[in-house]
């Protein structure tokens, strides 16, 4: 049977009817309307799924929803303030990471919990922290470079918060 | 001096994309929105008898289920040749039979579970040389080789005499050489929203790689007049060519067209690998000869493209094959013979310089077994045989511009191949 689910999304609280069997991607997407985390495979293989659950990246396809009951979900839309980027997104903006950007909502929110864990990474880190995330049209190179330089400061400084590192 | 050269210049669109805001086809949604879900051909080739709807058609939240005799008319694509639903000949598995719209994605597959069919597993074929064969499963029921202008099995190119320069070669040189098959798997699977407007006009938000021609195209599926179908695009989520053919938009028009409601399709990933149009197999056979001094006298070219179960662009794909198979060689004695024949798989789709980069492959690594057997380096056989200006290439077609010789050059230089001064003072001028 649906229950009455509450967690916090991008630092709001919210009560949604949930169904057991929903997964925490269908329930952002269909019942929230949310679509910044994209679905490209629904069974965790390719990443364009990924927020960031009470700090760390996870598949969201691969979540049950009533499990996040209490916790806090950001989504790459919730990461920005008003007009102002997050250093993740600038750097991949100015670095023209995205092609069809499909798989950037999952590239940013898996290297923006990446870098809260390992701040000071090796490009080899970075590598193996995004080799989860599939992107079809091939910027990998680009998405790396773009972590390396948020990690080496050029971005400013990477907002800590209570909604990503609880 | 220039504003852009050389420059990093930032995506217009870039901000929706770093912040997930920006709306792709398959994050659309309406009010009243239907789901549409469809059964596909559990067997590569059967004899469809019956397919009976009438269970289906009473779980709740179901809203229609069409089967072929539903469609105006059944037959799509660039050479319309594709069966919208089933016909009695299903060809490949994963052929659409019959497509639901439902209240949700749940409703809609639980109808699906409960349509049955009257179906008959048929003997098939999947491999391209098995399927020239007499006697193989016909795919299609006027056989499995393409007849070309509706009278001949081999689309041919003929230039000057390739026995005359066979016969003036020191050496025959021959190669095979096989491309497989390859999904495009975009990460945005194909989706489509169909909706009918205020007017009445059906509006369909389409993935299409080609807005206007999907619009003729099913103009004629839906026998509706232009302007009473309106395609729109936007971004997607990568391409690569297999959006140039319809997989979902067919289908979301005619279940709104039926329902008067707004009809989602959106494939699965698993859809998507299965069912969609690909970069299809090619089987290249070449015969060279080539004198001593590293002149190629003639060259003959027998190919073989698996089309597939229905033409889709494998016609297209197949043409652009044979304008080019011969290389950036000049060779004054060829024959092309290019064949097409249909096998029980997915269609042949466009991808990503479709007919051209498989056969410049073939035709690459046969260029470099041509300098081994006359012990030249790779590039200098490719220079002494290099179109020039105002050269007509294989297909009588003027080269203007022509600037192989100083890109090969080029590339010698940055591999650090030291050229011989014959070589290193040519121009394609
Ligand atoms: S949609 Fe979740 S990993 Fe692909
Ligand atoms: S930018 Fe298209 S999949 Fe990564």
């Amino acid at each position: 049977m649906s229950e009455i689910l509450s967690f916090y999304l991008n630092g709001n609280p919210v009560e949604v009817l949930v169904k057991p069997e929903q997964t925490l991607l269908e329930l952002l997407r269909d019942e929230l309307g949310l679509t910044s985390p994209k679905c490209g495979c629904n069974h965790g293989d390719c990443g364009a799924c990924t927020v960031i659950l009470d700090g760390k990246a996870v598949k969201s396809c691969l979540v049950l929803a009533p499990t996040v009951k209490g916790k806090k979900v950001v989504t790459a839309d919730g990461l920005c303030s008003g007009e102002k980027l997050h250093p993740i997104q600038q750097a991949f903006l100015d670095y023209g990471a995205p092609q069809c950007g499909y798989c950037t909502p999952g590239m940013v929110m898996a290297a923006t919990a990446f870098l809260l864990e390992n701040p000071k990474p090796t490009k080899e880190e970075i590598k193996e922290a995004l080799s989860g995330n599939l992107c079809r049209c091939a910027g990998y190179e680009k998405y790396t470079e773009a972590v390396l330089a948020v990690s080496k400061g050029e971005f400013g400084l990477l907002p800590e918060g209570s909604d990503f590192n609880v | 001096m220039f504003k852009s050269v050389g420059k990093r210049v930032k995506k217009y669109d870039g901000e929706g994309l770093v912040t997930g805001r920006m709306t792709y086809v398959s994050d659309l949604t309406m009010p009243n929105m239907l789901i549409c879900k469809t059964l596909r051909s559990p067997y590569h080739r059967a004899k469809l008898n019956k397919v009976d709807v009438s269970e289906a058609l009473k779980v709740p939240g179901v809203y229609a289920i069409i089967t072929k005799d539903d469609v105006p008319h059944n037959y799509f694509s660039m050479v319309p040749d594709h069966h919208v639903l089933a016909e009695e000949l299903i060809r490949y598995k994963g052929q659409n039979i019959a497509a639901v719209a439902a209240i949700s994605k749940e409703v809609a597959l639980e109808a699906i579970s409960k349509i049955k069919l009257d179906i008959e597993e048929l003997p098939f074929v999947i491999d391209p040389v098995e399927a020239c064969k007499p006697g193989a499963p016909k795919v299609r029921p006027e056989g499995n080789l393409h007849l070309f202008d509706g009278t001949s099995e081999v689309r041919k190119i003929r230039k000057g005499d390739v026995e005359k320069g066979f016969a003036e070669a020191d050496y025959i040189v021959e190669g095979t050489y096989t491309t497989p098959s390859q999904e495009h798997a975009p990460l945005e699977t194909s989706a489509s929203l169909a909706y009918l407007d205020e007017a009445g006009k059906l509006v369909i938000h389409s993935k299409t790689q080609g807005l206007y021609f999907t619009q003729g195209d099913l103009a004629n599926v839906y026998q509706l007049p232009l302007n009473k179908l309106k395609f729109v695009g936007g971004t997607i989520g990568g391409g690569f060519g297999g959006m140039n053919s319809i997989h979902t938009d067919h289908l979301a028009g005619l279940l709104t067209l039926k329902t008067g409601r707004p009809v989602k399709f959106h494939l699965t990933r698993e859809e998507e690998m299965l069912y969609s149009t690909i970069r299809s197999p090619w089987i290249f056979k070449f015969k060279d000869g080539i004198k001593k001094d590293g002149t190629i006298t003639a060259r003959k070219v027998d190919i073989l493209h698996d089309c597939g179960a229905y033409t889709e662009l494998g016609l297209y794909a197949v043409e652009k094959n044979a304008n080019m198979i011969a290389g950036a060689v000049k060779v004054e004695n060829l024959e092309v013979n290019s064949r097409m024949v249909y096998t029980n798989k997915m269609p042949s789709g466009s991808m990503r310089g479709f007919g051209v980069n498989v056969g410049q492959f073939a035709d690459q690594v046969q260029v470099d077994k041509l300098a081994h057997a006359v012990g030249m380096k790779p590039i200098e056989v490719r220079l002494k045989n290099s179109f020039k200006e105002n050269d007509e290439n294989h297909v009588g077609n003027p080269l203007v511009a022509v600037s192989s010789i100083e890109t090969l050059k080029m590339v010698a230089e940055m591999a650090g191949e030291e050229l011989a001064p014959e070589y290193a003072n040519m121009s394609s001028k």
